[in-house]
C-alpha cells in the first residue's frame, strides 16, 4: 500500500507539472491568440480563426498523439513524449483562454477606450494599465472552469506514454485486480481541483474592491 | 488669442453627413455653449476635435497648432493629420468630460486622477498626488481620495472626471453633455463647479441642454441643427431673443 501511495505521488507530481507548465505558457500565448483573433488586418486574423477552429474542433487526445508522432512521420524527427505533452496542451489551452480574454476584452466599455485616449495614454498603456485589469476580473469564473478541466486533462498525457497520475494508477490496478488504485487517483483529482477552487475564490474576493 | 480654431469642418458617416461645413472660434478664457437637438452634430464636434473621430474634412487648430486640414493630393482635398506624435501633444491642451464619466473603475479616485500626470506627462507620484489633492479641495471631494468610482455618487463622479481632465493642465476643456446622466439635483452641483471654473477662467466649450445655465454662464453660443450652425451670438441675446425661426422653434420648448 505504501510503494502505491508512492508511486501514485510520483504520478501525481508529474500531472502537476504538466498542469503548472501548461498554465505558464497558454495563459500568455491565450492573449496573444486572443489579439490576432481581434486583430484587423486579415492575414493575421484568419489564420488565428483556423487555429482557433481546428484546436477547438478535434479533441485533445488526437492533438496530443499528432504533436508527438507528426514530427517523425514527417521530417523522421523524434523528441520528448513530455516536451510533446507540454506544446499540445498549452496550444489546446491557449486557444480556449483566448476566447475566454476575447470575451472580456469585448466586454470593456470603449468609453475605457475613448477617456484613455483623451488622457494622452498610448495603446500599450491603455491596455496594460486599463483594459486588462479589468479584464481579469471579468474572466475569472470562466478561466476557473477552464483550469479545473485542465486538472483533469492532465491524464490524457499517458497516451503518449506519459506516466501521470492516471496512469500509475491504471497500471495499479491492473497488477492488483483491484479498482481501488482507480478511486485514489480519483481522490487526488478531487483534492486537486478543490485547491483550484480555493485559489479561485480567493482571487476573485481579491479583486472584489470594486465592481 | 484663439484657444480653438475650427474651419469648414465636414464628417460623415458613411453616407450620413453629421457635421456640415462648420467654422467658428474660441479664445482664451472664453466659455463657448453648443446646444441643438439630439442629432444636430454637437457631441461629433466635440469628439473630432479630440481625436476621438477623424474629420472628412476642414482645419482645426489648437492653439495655433495644426491638427488636421485639407490638402490637395492627385486632384483631390484630402485631410492630412498632424503627425502622431503631434497628434497626442496636441490632444493634451484640450481635455474632454464625458456624459457619462468614464471613471477607471479599478483605480481609487486618486489614481483616477494622477495615472495620467505620472504616465502621460511623466510628473513624480508625489507631483501628481499633491496636484490631484489641490484638485479634488477643489471639487470639495477631498475625503473621497481612496474611495473606488462604484462607492460614488453620479455627481460626486463627475467630479472626479473633471478633476482629472483639469490634471493635465489643459488649455481647453470640453463637456459632453455632462449633466445628462444625472438627476436634476445632482446637475446643480456640476454645474456650480463649471461656474467656479469659469470665475477661474478656464476657456471651455459646453454641450449641454441646460438652456438656463448655458445663457447665465456661456459667453456666447451656437445653436446647431442638422450639422449646421443655425445661429450664433452673446448667450443673452441668442437664449432671449433669437432671430432664427428653428432657434425660436427649439427653444420655445424649453419655457
Amino acid at each position: 500500500m505504501d510503494k502505491l501511495l508512492l508511486q501514485m505521488l510520483k504520478g501525481t507530481f508529474v500531472s502537476l507539472e504538466v498542469f503548472f507548465l501548461t498554465l505558464l505558457f497558454s495563459l500568455p500565448l491565450g492573449l496573444g491568440i486572443a489579439l490576432g483573433r481581434m486583430s484587423k488586418n486579415p492575414f493575421i486574423k484568419i489564420p488565428v480563426q483556423f487555429l482557433l477552429l481546428v484546436v477547438r474542433g478535434t479533441p485533445l487526445i488526437l492533438q496530443l498523439i499528432f504533436v508527438y508522432f507528426a514530427p517523425y512521420y514527417l521530417f523522421k524527427l523524434s523528441y520528448d513524449r513530455f516536451t510533446a505533452v507540454i506544446v499540445a496542451f498549452s496550444i489546446n489551452y491557449a486557444c480556449y483562454f483566448a476566447e475566454i480574454y476575447r470575451g472580456g476584452i469585448e466586454s470593456i466599455p470603449h468609453g475605457q477606450y475613448e477617456a484613455s485616449k483623451v488622457l494622452g495614454f498610448t495603446k500599450r498603456q491603455t491596455f496594460f494599465r486599463i483594459i486588462l485589469p479589468q479584464v481579469i476580473k471579468r474572466i475569472l469564473p470562466a478561466s476557473g472552469n477552464e483550469v479545473i478541466t485542465l486538472v483533469k486533462d492532465t491524464a490524457l498525457a499517458q497516451v503518449i506514454g506519459v506516466a501521470e497520475l492516471f496512469r500509475v494508477a491504471q497500471t495499479a490496478a491492473s497488477k492488483e485486480f483491484s479498482t481501488m488504485p482507480i478511486f485514489i487517483a480519483g481522490i487526488f483529482y478531487f483534492v486537486m481541483n478543490w485547491a483550484v477552487s480555493a485559489v479561485f475564490i480567493r482571487l476573485e474576493k481579491k479583486l472584489n474592491y470594486y465592481k | 488669442m484663439e484657444v480653438i480654431a475650427v474651419e469648414n469642418l465636414q464628417k460623415t458617416f458613411g453616407t450620413l453627413e453629421v457635421i456640415k461645413d462648420i467654422s467658428f472660434t474660441v479664445n482664451k478664457g472664453e466659455v463657448l455653449g453648443i446646444i441643438g437637438p439630439s442629432g444636430s452634430g454637437k457631441s461629433t464636434i466635440l469628439r473630432c476635435i479630440t481625436q476621438l473621430e477623424q474629420v472628412t474634412g476642414g482645419t482645426i487648430r489648437i492653439c495655433g497648432e495644426v491638427l488636421v486640414t485639407d490638402i490637395e493630393h492627385k486632384g483631390h482635398r484630402v485631410s492630412q493629420y498632424a503627425d502622431k506624435e503631434r497628434q497626442r501633444l496636441i490632444g493634451l491642451k484640450a481635455g474632454l468630460v464625458f456624459q457619462n464619466f468614464n471613471l477607471f473603475p479599478h483605480f481609487t479616485v486618486l489614481r483616477n486622477i494622477t495615472e495620467a500626470q505620472v504616465r502621460v506627462l511623466h510628473r513624480t507620484q508625489k507631483e501628481a498626488e499633491e496636484a490631484a489633492l489641490v484638485l479634488l479641495e477643489k471639487m470639495s471631494l477631498s475625503s473621497k481620495a481612496q474611495a473606488y468610482p462604484c462607492e460614488l455618487s453620479g455627481g460626486q463622479m463627475q467630479r472626479v472626471s473633471i478633476a482629472r481632465a483639469l490634471a493635465l493642465n489643459p488649455e481647453v476643456l470640453f463637456f459632453d453633455e455632462p449633466t445628462s446622466a444625472l438627476d436634476p439635483e445632482l446637475t446643480g452641483e456640476i454645474l456650480r463647479v463649471i461656474r467656479s471654473l469659469a470665475d477661474d477662467k478656464m476657456t471651455m466649450v459646453v454641450v449641454t441642454h441646460e438652456m438656463a445655465f448655458a445663457r447665465d454662464l456661456c459667453d456666447r453660443i451656437l445653436f446647431m441643427d442638422n450639422g449646421v450652425i443655425v445661429e450664433q451670438g452673446n448667450s443673452q441675446d441668442l437664449i432671449n431673443n433669437p432671430n432664427h425661426e428653428r432657434t425660436k422653434a427649439f427653444l420655445s420648448r424649453f419655457q
